[in-house]
């Protein structure tokens, strides 16, 4: 696409080339303006006055007051700040092996079959992938009632099934759990495309071998799958580490703060106690802890993930 | 994963070609009722909601199991819908402006960025990228500060502007998009003296329309599903979208499981809907931001 410009008669005198050149620039600019000016508005513009009301004590009504690094300092002796982190930490280690096990194994499934019977499972599983959080949250607080259609399965087999979303040591698995449901249909999406890339050929030799289904699997299948886990394991802790809306349907935090996470905190901080400051510097520490531990796993990669 | 069952102990006078076909069959059915399970696993909540949604409240009090309705209540979606109905206008009303207004900006600068050669296009490219990384929980409360600064708070601006003036991720897949195409059929064009914003609209456009489903699918259930941006930026009841109304308002219009569970299905089918139909787009637009990263 570089070439037409170039190959085009030298003979044409200098100025109106000239003038080809900045009609160009223009034509271009002009396609991309929009976009170019939505990220400066709404995504450049909001980083810097972010970061200066990180620095200020302000209720986003009356006028800001500078104060240093008041709000960071005043984070590492706020108690609830390392509850909810450790919250957050809690259900990013529960919610991303359960997701990644999850995917992998429904995409090696969606693999397996036919095509028919494969995009219909495939659709199955994503589905709750595209239904919204807060509806499909009603529903599971529903389903999770005391006494609700889950504990009347329990009771038929002599189990009393606790309240899930009230009772200080069921509600963050349950969160986990309904979140897991919901969020599988992404990453096993991604995996399945990369099993799809994997060459027959090479089962085939493999088989002719003589190496069992196991072994093809460890020998083949996961080190040519490790690009695909790799995305997954970034965007997934990403994602879950901004948990939300389940848990503002779900639990609102409770019981007491057991599933009170970072980012409902920051929520809080900002359009219920009106700290805009203190949550701006919230905001930011996240995306500290997210950039470092991403930057981690980006060093770690070398160590273990397989470009042919 | 399963083949493994059924090739030892078959004799071996069968011979080889038979014996893998019974075993193909006997993990195949295997591997089918797993499936089967699975997806009963994952799709019962959304059809215990559905029945919820065409039972009495007794009836389900009575048995919160059952998924068949004593009596079918196709009353309680009327009943529903009177209760959301202006909030479900303002849900279908918000997807149509983000769908049209994010495919007009993505596929204008994705062809932009693909196809077009202009001073500072890479620098420009890199910029929108690297905004990418900013969790939107850091934009949040600077959005809200500027909106109110600009007296946006409690109107629906913000539920559309800043998402159809920044779609990076559309972008992204437009551009792919458009680099596949031949040259030639531009420089066809060209020769025909067609301008450059003919090129694009009317040659090169129509050859990515896959690309433009996925898009438009993925910014349709983006902004039907969106709960910051109604949750923070509208207070006005009226302006409400319908998952957040259904949320801060359940008290107030559904006291009952089942008029909640019609309300829910209202929110929850039309976006089943149209991924199904669309669903080959969007796992192609999935599965290709998983291959680039």
């Amino acid at each position: 696409m570089a070439t037409l410009i170039a190959e085009r008669p030298k003979a044409a005198v200098r100025p109106s080339r000239r003038r080809a050149l900045r009609q160009q620039t223009l034509t271009g600019w002009l396609f991309i303006a929009p976009l170019v000016l939505g990220i400066l508005l709404w995504q450049v513009a909001p980083v810097f006055v972010s970061l200066f009301s990180s620095f200020t004590d302000w209720d986003g009504i009356t006028d800001p007051t500078l104060i240093g690094g008041a709000n960071y300092a005043d984070l590492l002796h706020d108690g609830l700040f390392w509850t909810t982190l450790g919250n957050t930490v809690a259900f990013t280690v529960g919610v991303l092996p359960l997701t990644l096990v999850a995917a992998l194994g429904l995409a090696l499934l969606c693999n397996a079959g036919g095509r028919v019977s494969n995009a219909f499972f495939r659709t199955a599983y994503f589905t709750p992938y595209v239904t919204s959080l807060v509806a499909i949250g009603l529903v599971w607080t529903k389903l999770l009632a005391p006494r609700g259609p889950l504990n009347t399965v329990l009771s038929a087999v002599g189990v009393t099934g606790p309240s899930w979303l009230t009772d200080a040591h069921w509600a963050m698995p349950a969160v986990i759990v309904v979140s897991a449901w919901q969020g599988v249909g992404y990453p096993m999406v991604i995996l399945l495309a990369g099993l799809q890339g994997i060459p027959e050929s090479l089962y085939e030799a493999a088989k002719v071998d003589g190496a069992r289904a196991w072994r093809r699997f460890r020998s083949i299948t996961l080190p040519l799958l490790t690009p695909q886990i790799f995305f997954v394991l970034i965007t997934q802790f990403i994602t879950s580490f901004q948990i939300f809306a389940l848990i503002f349907v779900l639990t609102k935090g409770g019981p007491g703060n057991a599933t009170n996470v970072y980012i409902y905190y920051l929520y809080q901080n900002a359009f219920t106690f009106g700290r805009l400051g203190y949550a701006s510097a919230m905001a930011w520490v996240l995306f500290l802890i997210i950039g470092i531990v991403t930057l981690l796993q980006l060093r770690l990669q070398r160590r273990w993930v397989f470009y042919s | 994963m399963t083949t493994a069952l059924a090739s030892p102990g078959v004799s071996r006078r069968a011979g080889r070609r038979r014996t893998l076909r019974a075993s193909d069959l006997l993990s195949r059915s295997g591997r089918l009722v797993l499936m089967l399970a699975l997806a009963l696993v994952f799709l019962t909540p959304l059809l215990w909601m559905l029945s919820a949604s065409l039972r009495t409240e007794a009836d389900i009090a009575r048995n919160p199991l059952g998924f068949i309705p004593q009596t079918w209540e196709w009353g309680n979606y009327a009943r529903a819908f009177d209760a959301i109905s202006p909030f479900l206008l303002n849900s279908v009303r918000l997807a149509a402006i983000n769908v049209v207004g994010v495919l007009v900006v993505a596929s204008a600068a994705g062809y932009a960025f693909g196809r077009l050669r202009f001073a500072g296009r890479d620098v420009a490219f890199f910029l929108v990228l690297a905004t990418a990384i900013i969790p939107s929980i850091v934009l949040l409360i600077p959005q809200y500060i500027i909106f109110q600064h600009i007296g946006w708070v409690d109107t629906q601006y913000p539920l559309w502007v800043p998402r159809v003036m920044t779609p990076v991720f559309g972008t992204f897949l437009m551009r792919q998009a458009f680099l596949t195409l031949p040259q030639e059929l531009e420089d066809a064009a060209r020769v025909d003296g067609v301008s450059v914003f003919g090129i694009y609209a009317r040659i090169m456009l129509p050859q990515v329309t896959p690309a433009l489903a996925a898009v438009g699918v993925f910014t349709f259930v983006e902004s039907w599903n969106d709960l910051f941006g109604p949750l923070i930026f509208i207070n006005s009841t009226e302006l409400q979208t319908l998952p957040i109304a259904l949320a801060q308002f359940q008290g107030e219009f559904f006291t009952t499981t089942n008029l909640l569970m019609a309300a829910s299905a209202i929110t929850i089918v039309p976006v089943i809907v149209v991924y199904v139909l669309a669903q080959r787009y969007f796992v192609q637009g999935i599965a290709s931001s998983g291959l680039k990263g």
